[in-house]
């Protein structure tokens, strides 16, 4: 493991330089700013050679864990592998174009969202796509919008919507910011909805139903079929949040089964860059009575020619400039032509199949909450152990190993998410399982050593309450 | 700690009842599911809140909770020091870790909540 390098300012030596132009040499009228505004330097500006200041930045970066270096059960929900196949695409020369470029000129781009479009309705059964959103909650409040804005024609927005203790976070959130009050609906034993106590729920104020399916314990919700039907009969609606879709990616078409909007996450499911900022994409699919009420540009197809509509009579308007984060789109359209569609559902079958090898390999070492079946991910709690999620957590550092997530959904105690997703081989998903096997045997035998952990690693256990309490997010000289 | 004069609700507050005036906090079962708290967002002082609505919530390490008011009325106080000792919710939950005060309008939700024995009981069975 690295050690971690001495701060930029403490191996700062007066005098030193790096690239040094002297300005003398140029002519008044070359240099861009006038000599009287050039600073004559910054107090404290750290005073190092070019190869010190080069070394110091790339040790830093050889610090960062991620997908490329190291195994990262974080799962699609976070981050799953990108192939680099789909960013040497989305690197082209000229793919990018100014987005008030005339039609004309960019067929080819309006093509790309077109045929991604195309792909994403058959893949949810949906009758039609927006690809604006920026991101999964961007999504969600646009589906949310759309709702009300239906609602709304057919006479009255409603008040309410239901969301499950199991959700994401983002959906009261988005729910909220459409004008809706929030009605939490408790899990059953199984970690799913249960059909009797939301039809409790059911009046005439409740406008839709946000749920995540499979949701956050990676259980798929049988009774959906049962829910969409009780929610239709009420003149309610079904949001499916998709944050999950790499569960039944090419199995299950969620228009099929009675979702009347759906947002997924190309950074997601469609293996385009995600965390560190993005840029997200959030489409939104709609149900044929709710299509008109998508928002603008729309792209049309007119006789083999693709035009761009900037107003719809009934859509709820524009959520975001231009057309969306164009060049994810690229990633997404890549990825799924390098699959092909007779392979898109293997995605789904293998990120399946290795969260249950890791489920079936590591139950009865740890506490299982809910038992049922469980798809892309498995939810185990640190019930009965000596140790907290977070010890073991830290512990998985020490073998380079990126933690799962933690502590979520919060129905468990001291929730430990596993998601390897589909890329992850036997070998990858083995050396993790006899890892965690070690550290749960380390746990059992010497908790004081994993409470204190990680040990290998540049910095020990962090004071992550005190940082949170005292937050400092500059450097400042120190007074002494 | 004597909690004789603590009432709970099932979604872990406490009220403590001194004339119309409620104070609220979180029981020490919830700051210890909670974690270390890093965060408060305190109710406005004058806001109105019926029994069950999301008024306030903590961030701890691991989450951010929300605090469901255990009473309806208005808001007349809030513990304005947690601004800069939120430890005082795991410290002290029952004293100087209090979050707000209510001025409570209906009297009859009272006996919605348990008292300290049967709160003690209702955390067994969870």
């Amino acid at each position: 493991m690295n050690k971690l390098p001495e701060l930029i300012f403490n191996i700062s030596r007066k005098g030193k330089t790096g690239v040094s132009v002297s300005l003398n040499q140029f002519p008044d009228e070359l240099i861009a700013i006038n000599k009287k505004k050039l600073r004559n330097g910054i107090e404290d500006f750290p005073s190092l050679s070019e190869v010190e200041t080069v070394r110091h930045f790339s040790n830093l970066a050889r610090l960062n864990h991620s997908v490329d270096n190291g195994f990262y059960p974080l799962g699609s929900c976070t981050m799953k592998y990108n192939p680099k196949v789909n960013e040497k695409i989305a690197g082209i020369d000229n793919l990018s174009a100014h987005p008030y470029s005339p039609v004309d000129l960019v067929q080819g781009n309006l093509r790309i969202i077109k045929e991604l479009e195309e792909w994403l309705i058959e893949l949810t059964g949906m009758d039609s796509f927006t690809l604006t959103p920026s991101a999964g909650a961007h999504g969600e409040f646009t589906g949310m919008m759309i709702i009300r804005k239906y609602l709304t024609s057919l006479g009255d927005p409603r008040k309410i919507v239901l969301i499950p203790d199991s959700a994401h976070g983002t959906n009261p959130a988005s729910a909220h910011f459409a004008g809706y009050d929030i009605r939490e609906i408790p899990s059953n034993d199984e970690g799913i909805i249960d059909l009797e106590e939301l039809k409790k729920h059911l009046d005439e104020d409740v406008a839709a139903l946000m749920m995540t399916n499979p949701n956050t314990l990676g259980i798929f919700e049988k009774n959906i079929v049962e829910i969409s039907k009780a929610l239709h009969d009420n003149g309610s609606m079904l949001y499916m949040d998709g944050a999950n879709m790499n569960a039944f990616l090419g199995i299950v078409r969620p228009g099929e089964i009675g979702a009347d909007v759906i947002h997924l996450n190309l950074h997601k499911t469609f293996s385009t860059p995600h965390g560190g900022g993005g840029p997200g994409s959030g489409p939104i699919g709609v149900s044929k009575e709710l299509s008109k009420f998508l928002p603008v540009p729309r792209i049309t197809s007119e006789g083999g020619k693709l035009k761009v509509k900037y107003f719809t009579e009934e859509g709820i308007g524009r959520i975001k400039n231009y057309y969306g984060n164009f060049l994810v789109m690229v990633r997404a359209l890549a990825y799924l032509m390098a699959l092909g569609k007779e392979n898109v559902s293997l995605v789904a079958e293998d990120a399946v199949l290795n969260a249950n090898y890791i489920r079936k390999e590591l139950e009865g070492h740890l506490d299982l909450p809910y038992k049922g079946k469980t798809l892309h991910e498995v939810v185990f709690s640190d019930s009965g152990l000596k140790v907290k999620t977070l010890d073991i957590a830290k512990r998985l550092l020490d073998y380079n190993i990126h933690p799962f997530t933690v502590y979520f959904p919060l129905i468990i105690h001291g929730a430990m998410m596993i998601e390897p997703t589909e890329t992850e081989s036997k070998e990858t998903l083995d050396n993790f399982i006899s890892v965690m096997k070690t550290i749960l045997k380390e746990a059992e035998e010497n908790p004081e050593y994993l409470k204190n952990s990680p040990h290998n690693t540049p910095v020990s256990r962090l004071d992550e309450v005190y940082a949170a309490r005292k937050l400092i997010l500059r450097w400042e000289k120190s007074e002494v | 700690m004597d909690l004789t004069n603590y009432k709970f609700s099932k979604d872990h507050e406490w009220v403590k009842i001194e004339d119309d005036i409620a104070s609220v906090g979180v029981s020490d079962y919830a700051q210890k599911e909670m974690g270390d708290v890093v965060f408060i967002e305190l109710p406005e002082k004058g806001s109105s809140f019926v029994k069950g609505d999301a008024c306030s919530n903590i961030e701890s390490v691991k989450a951010v909770n929300d605090i469901f008011s255990p009473l309806s009325g208005e808001v007349v106080d809030v513990n304005t020091t947690l601004e800069d000792t939120p430890e005082n919710v795991n410290k002290d939950p029952y004293r100087s870790g209090w979050i707000y005060k209510i001025k409570f309008s209906d009297p009859a939700e009272l006996t919605d909540l348990l008292d300290a024995n049967q709160y003690e009981e209702y955390l067994k069975g969870i």
